[in-house]
């Protein structure tokens, strides 16, 4: 078991890669109540044609199906898995990314007892054609709800529009038509590919003592079996760098409409560290000239083109990246013009010391923040993990960016082909 | 029992409840003022939050107060409003950075803490108004948000519940106010108000975080005062209402999926000694993914994504959502109700009430571990007049038993039936 000390956070973390490969992080905080455990694996709805384990072909799966599986997870032979945290006084929830299918619980006691269900569970799948077809009702129902979600359908929509093949454009969970199409047996196929244990990270971060945890871990994967690591080929469609539409709108009935502006970023050969600084600065360029305190935020809001629904949002991985600002406004069209005329800007733009210190600051307060919620440091530590980067070099690295940085990022940041408009327009009531 | 215990002082003014914590990276800060809820106010009350937070004194525009925030290492500023009860309450929050967790050595937080007064009592005022541009900008923003209610279907069905439930009480005046009252409002009307809320209103300072409490107390009193007026609230005893004849309310509206809410009466609320049997009973009931509701409705018959049940601790009511294809209303309306008789026959076991007393436990003190959680459960003690300890509200839900929780369930009274479904093509029926 290694540690890892991080002196400024005052933080510090266990770990370990088990015999199986499985990679186990431990993050003791005495003071806390409450103890919380992530199960995730490298798998999400991007992940959609592969080599299954075993075999030599490539396969396309339906869309949804990573989601698909993250629900019937849950359910046993002879029961629901919900009910044996519930037995254990704790609560437990899963989700999935385009990258990642994460299962947790938390609890206040019994801390061992659940660590275990969430292990057990998680390698012990049951799929049978009854209950695939009984959870197609509950996933349609989960599927219309965001149909009916105006913001989650201008977040898919952008991305649809900047994206021509690869599959971040097709919603996590799938179609009402899409998830139709699974069976017990793609169940199967996905589940032995992606949950191999060298695929797989466990982080729990709470009130535990960590030796006696990594043992408990250690012993629970040492009982069970599995087939030598694999090597899992995934492939992607290849993807032009522009974007796939550069304008689409659609009807909702919403009263106000929504315009957001897609910037499709290049991400193709940067390292995990390259990543990371690139997210930074983004994030740090956009909340100097795009939130309250900046300059193109003042003129929108005073302009009445935006109103606090206004946000943004930076996503890099491996296979892709997207940045989308946008909101309500009462006139998209001069929005959507106002917003791209303001990312052409930033070419030109200087950035003073005194702004860049206090882009740097405000960097650091949202940081430490986070930093309170375990949930965030357990999963935001596995998401880094997988680039290659530590969620803890954050405050460092931050710390080291320079002018010089800023400027060169906006110097090569916007391209005209690289924008898209996606709008939401109030249907016409009949 | 890792519970943070909070000291209370009184102060001119206010109460000020300091609460050291080991937990944390960063002080929050929190001032809560309350006052009664009457329809004249409730449109004052939603845009006041909105034009205090955009500029003050010192900071005559947006842009120039959040530049300040931000160069006190990205300190966050949010204000409300919310109805408790028969209570409207305007919140105001500060997190701030500790700066032990930082390179350089400032006085941080002594700054924040003066921002955070001035955002409050020092507006920028011209004249006995508050900025025009500003109010008159802010003005439009309300009226987005009013006319806007509609576009979130969960949150919509929620209000045309309570409009109907509580038609003739308090408990149904809308947090956003109203068009034809925000219309007539001037910026100097709203000052007047202005005045008299920040006189005559109950406040509560919160301070959470890893510090010294006589260090912080001696910081705020440094730079938190108040001329505080007699609080004239009237405590709104809310009166327990029985129902006549449940209501049944069907509306459409152009969605996808239905949303079906039901609105009961539980005669129950903070500091009653039945209290702690109805939190058990809502995680019996739709607390939980292990609750009757889950189970029978989504795992058994497929017809929801959620379908859960919530309580509403200081008026005394218990609410049912779920979101179904606009062909199940009957069934799953038929199904909830059954679920609801069985509770009130009592027709759960010991052992699942034991492991609900676990469950409402574990989300007590997780939501202790998060500061403004914290605030928030402690905050309940302040609208109800009810002091407990946090270890006694523990213990108290350790103690309920079988008979209490159904004891409880049958005081609960069905009002409302609320069905928000799609339009019928062709129209008519």
């Amino acid at each position: 078991m290694e540690e890892l000390v991080y002196e400024q956070m005052k933080e510090k973390i266990y770990t370990e890669t088990l015999d199986n490969g499985l990679k186990v992080f431990l993050l003791s905080k005495p003071e806390m109540a409450k103890t919380y455990g992530i199960f995730a694996t490298n798998y999400g709805s991007i992940d959609q044609t592969f080599i299954p384990i075993g075999s030599n072909e490539t396969v396309t799966v339906p869309e949804g199906i990573a989601h698909f599986l993250e629900h019937k997870l849950f359910e046993k032979e002879d029961r629901d898995v919900f009910q044996d945290f519930t037995k254990q006084g704790a609560s437990a929830n899963a989700f999935t990314s385009f990258t990642k299918t994460a299962y947790l619980f938390s609890a206040t006691n019994q801390i061992e007892k659940n660590v275990t269900t969430l292990l057990d569970f998680v390698q012990d799948p049951y799929f049978s054609d009854q209950s695939v077809e009984k959870e197609k009702g509950i996933i349609a129902q989960e599927i219309r709800m965001y149909d009916d979600q105006a913001d989650w359908r201008s977040f898919f929509g952008t991305i649809q529009s900047l994206y021509h093949k690869h599959p971040v454009r097709v919603d996590i969970a799938g179609t009402v038509e899409s998830i139709q199409e699974i069976t017990k047996e793609d169940l199967y196929t996905c589940y032995e590919t992606f949950y191999h244990p060298s695929n797989m990270t466990l982080f729990i971060a709470g009130n535990i003592e960590p030796t006696e945890m990594m043992e408990l871990v250690r012993k629970n994967q040492g009982q069970k079996s599995f087939s030598p690591s694999p090597e899992i080929g995934r492939s992607y469609p290849e993807e032009p760098a522009e974007v796939a539409k550069k304008f689409n709108s659609i009807e909702m009935p919403v009263t106000t409409s929504k315009c957001m502006v897609g910037i499709k970023e290049k991400v193709s050969g940067l390292s995990g560290k390259e990543i990371l600084r690139a997210e930074l600065l983004s994030s740090m360029i956009l909340g100097h000239y795009f939130s309250k305190s900046g300059e193109f935020y003042e003129e929108l809001y005073n302009s009445d083109l935006i109103d606090d629904s206004f946000h943004f949002e930076t996503d890099l991985d491996k296979e892709f990246g997207f940045t989308i600002l946008g909101g309500d406004s009462r006139n998209p069209e001069k929005l959507a013009e106002r917003v791209k005329e303001m990312l052409h800007q930033l070419r030109e733009e200087k950035v003073s010391e005194e702004d860049f210190e206090r882009m740097k600051r405000k960097k650091i307060g949202q940081f430490l923040r986070a930093m309170n919620s375990m949930e965030f440091i357990a999963n935001q530590f596995t998401q880094y993990h997988l680039l290659g980067v530590d969620l803890f070099d954050v405050l460092p690295e931050i710390e080291s960016l320079t002018v010089k940085d800023a400027e060169e990022y906006l110097e090569n940041w916007i391209q005209e082909d690289h924008i898209a408009v996606f709008q939401i327009k109030p249907s016409k009531q009949g | 029992m890792k519970v943070n215990k909070e000291q209370m002082v009184e102060k001119q003014g206010y109460r000020l409840h300091i609460l050291p914590s080991k937990k944390y990276k960063t002080i929050n800060i929190v001032a809560k003022f309350k006052s009664d809820l009457k329809k004249e106010w409730m449109t004052k009350r939603a845009l006041l939050p909105m034009v205090l937070q955009k500029a003050t004194k010192n900071h005559p525009s947006a842009r120039s107060l959040q530049s300040a925030l931000e160069n006190l290492y990205g300190t966050v500023l949010s204000s409300d409003s919310t109805k408790k009860g028969e209570n409207h309450v305007i919140s105001f929050r500060m997190e701030v950075a500790n700066e032990a967790y930082l390179r350089t050595e400032t006085s941080l937080l002594k700054q924040a803490l003066e921002l955070f007064h001035e955002v409050i009592f020092e507006p920028k005022v011209e004249q006995g108004a508050f900025d025009e541009k500003i109010f008159s900008r802010e003005k439009q923003t309300l009226e987005q948000k009013i006319t806007s209610i509609k576009d979130e279907k969960m949150s919509y069905a929620n209000m045309r519940l309570i409009d109907e439930m509580c038609k003739d009480e308090p408990y149904s005046l809308h947090v956003h106010g109203y068009l034809d009252d925000l219309k007539a409002l001037d910026s100097k009307e709203l000052y007047e108000y202005y005045q008299h809320f920040i006189t005559n209103d109950l406040l509560d300072v919160y301070v959470i975080g890893d510090f010294e409490a006589d260090a912080i107390e001696e910081m705020i009193d440094g730079c938190f005062t108040r001329e505080a007026g007699d609080n004239t609230a009237v405590d709104q005893e809310s009166p327990h209402k029985h129902v006549e004849e449940p209501k049944e309310i069907i509306e459409e509206d152009d969605l996808n999926q239905g949303k079906l809410h039901l609105g009961f009466r539980t005669h129950t609320t903070f500091g009653d000694e039945d209290y702690y049997a109805l939190q058990i009973f809502n995680g019996l009931f739709g607390g939980f993914p292990s609750s009757k509701l889950f189970m029978n409705v989504r795992e058994k018959h497929s017809l929801a994504y959620y379908a859960a049940s919530r309580f509403e601790s200081h008026k005394g009511l218990l609410l049912v959502f779920s979101g179904i294809d606009p062909n199940n209303y009957d069934q799953a309306k038929t199904i909830i109700l059954e679920q609801m008789d069985a509770m009130k026959k009592g027709d759960f076991t010991e052992e699942e009430v034991e492991q609900t007393k676990e469950l409402v436990v574990n989300q007590l003190l997780e939501t202790m571990d998060n500061s403004q959680g914290l605030i928030e459960i402690l905050y309940h003690q302040v609208l109800s007049k009810h002091q407990i300890e946090a270890e006694e509200l523990i213990d108290r839900i350790r103690k309920v038993t079988h008979k209490e929780v159904a004891d409880v369930a049958s005081k609960l009274e069905l009002d409302t039936i609320y069905f928000l479904t799609s339009r019928k093509e062709g129209g008519e029926q």
